[in-house]
């Protein structure tokens, strides 16, 4: 069964329309990307799906039930994890806790008035951050950390929900290219392990080709494009889009 | 019918009368923070020394002749004008890029101040200012007397209008004054000297809440109680017409005003058998129109939502848990405490209860500002509504001050969870405002409620009977509770609850997307701490025996904000630290001189333009050097 389907979803801001009828599915374990040049409307799609904006009209099934326009907080909790293109950590927090905070939350325990918070939960979000590479700086603030360890945690702490469905906008942003690949092989591989269906997007099409299933591709709000990366990569009409908008993307074939 | 038609208009022109000035000071405040994003909290103290510079230039310059009329008001605006300026260069030219907090302590420590000068230069009494030469008759109108000077009033607020609008439109400074506003990126494009466009504004605003003190002269008398008064009238114009809109602020004042004259002119109406006394209301009303505006369209009637997010969080340092020394450490220092009046100081005594309170007050104010990112402007209010609950169940119930205490914090959690709902609705300078104006909201309804709070008088009486008559088992009560509430709240902090309130504060938007509902849990914070604030209130009104409206009022919370300010909001124990401190000073500079507002003032504005990034800044940086 799909974990994700998207249908008829749309979104203006105003008189921009940043989303215009895109649907599509995702699968459990399925790792697909989204791309699109600037401004094609990646971010608003996730902001949709994970309840950020209400959508103009569309539905979201998630496991069959229809998510469309709940809280952000009440699809976090149907197993929906996301990390923000321009990451949004608790910077006043250590790494740690970071972490922390998102299992409590998901625990139930929030509302905890006295127990310390600093040893609850403590164990499992350092297994979180081994788990992202980040084991070793668990105690240093968020606010000192470079921009490519940030989005780890952000991985880190969108993963202490136990996704169904992990939502990464931009994830390696700021990475240097190697740490780019690495981290997305290490979502591709917790994907298919633990059966998370992952929606991403990303401006590297080599980080892309090398570990999507499936690639969507939207311009100017609408989806132009959908299928495997050969598929893709070959597509006349997201040539001549990618090349309009004056991104390169690498030629392996 | 057609009394209350001519009672209506002629309140009507009251208030066009009223709105004028009003619209003076909120328009300078307007400007101000359009421009360099300062919440000018000596705005109201501007206003006065307008008022009081008028008295004084005009009765120099000669009361009876137009000349010295006019040219004393006009030198008096003027002059205020150049205090601004000073003001400008001397203080907040450091802190443009300091917290958000600490502007705001500076302005405030300028309210000390300037209230001291006042006090030093004019003395205490009211002083009634002198009449507009020429203008000192009334009109009839529908055969009511109306001045003629407010006459020329009402014609003053939309000059003023036109003035400013032509400056800002007209104009090659307009264009800059606009861009600051509006977009900040466009003012650097522009290539403007940002140092003179700052001071030029606060010229300019300065001068505007002089004039409007000024032009009162003939109308209110000149007293020191001014200053809050007329800033909270003005954050609330400002609130209402949208922060940095000029017209806003015009529109806001006009509907203030005449909503305040309108229930001035309803007066008592009985209505389905009940009388409604619409002349109390005024006090409410504009506060409850602010409440109303800032729930439907948060950025105000003409406003644009700016970017105001420079909450305290961005760059708070971690909260670590304490090490283990610090509760041994603090229970010495409690037993220490408890230890210190068996010396049979009296004296000592009301004092260390007083810390001891304050303490508690403060750190209750803490919770929701640092951990919470909440700047509550009017904390008093759960405090106060904590001594009335006190009191009244103490002195109508007839029941043991025991008893009384716990109404205390039920009273302040109750009243925090119902001003709370709306509050966390907002967020950075709105929400002060509108805790502001539910704490005015409060005192109004206190102040006014003869029946029940004694009204002005206040409550007496308060003396519990039984084990807490003796004064050294009420200080150890005392000092248990606050001790106990301070022990909670900081337990709070450090538990799960006080992860997702930071969490809320540093970043809503992931606390929300790790499934944290981020109003109800600083909804819950204000519950907490209005409760806390509220037993403060209890323990403080068995202490004094009595309490008044004060207890509730803006300078009470000012107080509070200067406590948690002075001890930095960064860390837990600060504002224990600041409380003490600041009670003690305030003590003991009082019961030196009476000029002890004006030397907190200036040791405020040392500490802030010595560490213009605060304390926590400036400890992170020794750190970083060393
Ligand atoms: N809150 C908003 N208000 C107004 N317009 C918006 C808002 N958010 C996005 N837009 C507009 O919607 C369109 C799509 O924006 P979106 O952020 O979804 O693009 P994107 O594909 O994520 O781009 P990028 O690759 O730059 O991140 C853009 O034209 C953008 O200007
Ligand atoms: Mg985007």
């Amino acid at each position: 069964m799909t974990l994700l389907v998207a249908h008829g979803l749309r979104k203006a801001f105003g008189g921009v329309e940043a989303v215009v009828d895109v649907g599509f599915a995702v699968a459990p374990g399925e790792v697909v990307a989204l791309i699109g040049p600037n401004g094609a409307g990646k971010s608003t799609c996730f902001n949709m799906l994970n309840g950020q904006l209400a959508p103009d009209g569309g539905t979201i099934r998630l496991g069959g039930e229809n998510i469309a326009g709940r809280p952000p907080r009440a699809i976090a909790r149907l197993g929906v994890g996301r990390t923000f293109q321009i990451t949004a950590t608790f910077a006043s927090m250590r790494v740690r806790e970071n972490v922390q905070a998102a299992l409590q939350s998901f625990a139930g325990k929030s509302y905890g008035l006295w127990r310390s918070a600093d040893t609850l939960y403590r164990d499992e979000a350092l297994a979180l951050l081994a788990r992202v590479g980040m084991e070793d700086q668990a105690e240093r603030p968020c606010g000192t950390l470079a921009y490519g360890d940030l989005k780890r945690v952000e991985l880190a702490v969108a993963l202490a929900g136990r996704p169904r469905l992990l939502l990464m906008d931009e994830p390696t942003a700021g990475m240097a290219p190697v740490e780019r690949l690495a981290l997305m092989a290490l979502t591709a591989s917790l994907a298919r392990r633990e059966q998370i269906g992952v929606l991403f997007t990303e401006h590297d099409m080599d980080t892309v080709f090398a570990h999507a299933d499936r690639i969507l591709v939207l311009d100017r709000g609408r989806l132009i494009a959908e299928g495997s990366p050969d598929a893709v990569r070959n597509d006349p009409t997201v040539r001549r889009v990618y090349l309009g908008a004056g991104t390169m993307y690498g030629e392996q074939a | 019918m057609s009394d209350l038609f001519a009672d209506i208009l002629i309140q009507f022109l009251n208030g066009l009368a009223g709105a004028s000035s009003l619209f003076l000071v909120a328009a300078g405040l307007s400007l101000i923070f359009g421009v360099t994003r300062i919440v000018n909290f000596a705005h109201g103290a501007l206003f006065m020394l307008g008022l009081y510079l008028a008295w004084s230039l005009i009765d120099l310059f000669g009361r009876s002749t137009l000349l010295g009329f006019w040219g004393g008001v006009l030198a008096a605006a003027l002059c205020v004008g150049a205090i601004g300026v000073v003001i400008e260069i001397v203080v907040l030219r450091r802190i443009y890029k300091a917290p958000e907090l600490f502007q705001l302590l500076a302005t405030f420590a300028l309210v000390l101040i300037i209230k001291d000068a006042v006090l030093f230069f004019w003395g205490a009494e009211e002083l009634l200012g002198p009449r507009a030469p020429g203008l000192r008759g009334a009109v009839e109108i529908f055969g009511r007397r109306f001045p003629e000077y407010d006459l020329l009033l009402i014609a003053a607020g939309p000059l003023v209008l036109g003035l400013l609008w032509l400056l800002l439109h007209r104009t090659r400074y307009g264009i800059f004054v606009r861009a600051a506003t509006q977009d900040r990126e466009m003012l650097a494009a522009l290539g403007t000297d940002e140092r003179r466009l700052f001071t030029s504004v606060f010229f300019l605003g300065a001068f505007l809440a002089g004039l409007g003190g000024a032009l009162q002269i003939p109308r209110e008398p000149a007293q020191l109680s001014l200053d809050l008064a007329v800033i909270s009238d003005a954050f609330v114009v400002v609130v209402v017409g949208g922060m940095g809109s000029i017209g806003g602020a015009f529109l806001a004042a006009l509907l203030i005003a005449q909503a305040k004259a309108l229930c001035i002119a309803l007066g008592d109406v009985s209505m389905f058998g009940t009388v409604v006394s619409f002349s109390k209301l005024t006090l409410v009303v504009e506060f409850a129109i602010m409440a109303a505006v800032l729930v439907l369209r948060p950025w105000g009637l003409l406003g644009k939502p700016l970017a105001l997010a420079r909450g305290a969080g961005a760059s708070a340092a971690p909260l670590d848990p304490p090490g283990p020394l610090f509760w041994p450490a603090s229970f010495v220092v409690l037993v220490l405490l408890a230890l210190a009046p068996l010396g049979g100081d009296r004296y000592l005594l009301v004092l260390m209860g007083d810390i001891a309170v304050f303490a508690l007050f403060a750190v209750s104010l803490h919770f929701l500002m640092g951990p919470g990112g909440l700047v509550s402007f009017g904390h008093a209010a759960y405090f106060g509504l904590g001594s009335y609950a006190a009191a009244l169940v103490f002195l109508r119930l007839d029941l043991p001050a025991e008893a009384a205490l716990l109404a205390a914090p039920l009273a302040g959690g109750a009243a925090a969870l119902l001003f709370g709902w709306f509050c966390v609705r907002l967020s950075g300078v709105y929400l002060a405002m509108l805790t502001l104006a539910f704490a005015q909201i409060a005192w109004s309804v206190v102040f006014q409620w003869n029946d029940a709070t004694g009204g002005s008088n206040g409550l007496i009486g308060l003396w519990p009977a039984g084990a807490l008559k003796d004064r050294t088992l009420y200080f150890w009560a005392t000092l248990v509770l606050c001790a106990g509430g301070i022990f909670f709240l900081w337990r709070t902090v450090h538990a799960p609850f006080g992860l997702a309130l930071r969490a809320a504060r540093d970043q809503p938007m992931r606390a929300e997307a790790v499934g944290i509902d981020t109003r109800r849990v600083q909804w819950v914070a204000f519950a907490l701490s209005g409760a806390f604030a509220g037993l403060a209130g209890g323990l403080f009104a068995f202490a004094k025996g009595s309490i008044s409206p004060d207890t509730l009022g803006v300078a009470r919370s000012v107080d509070g904000l200067a406590m948690v300010l002075l001890g930095g909001v960064q860390t837990l124990t600060g504002p224990v630290l600041g409380a003490a401190v600041f009670t003690w000073l305030q003590d003991e500079i009082a019961r030196n001189t009476e000029y002890w507002r004006a030397i907190l003032g200036f040791a405020i504005l040392a500490l802030v333009l010595a560490f213009p990034h605060g304390l926590g800044g400036a400890l992170k940086r020794l750190r970083g050097a060393a």
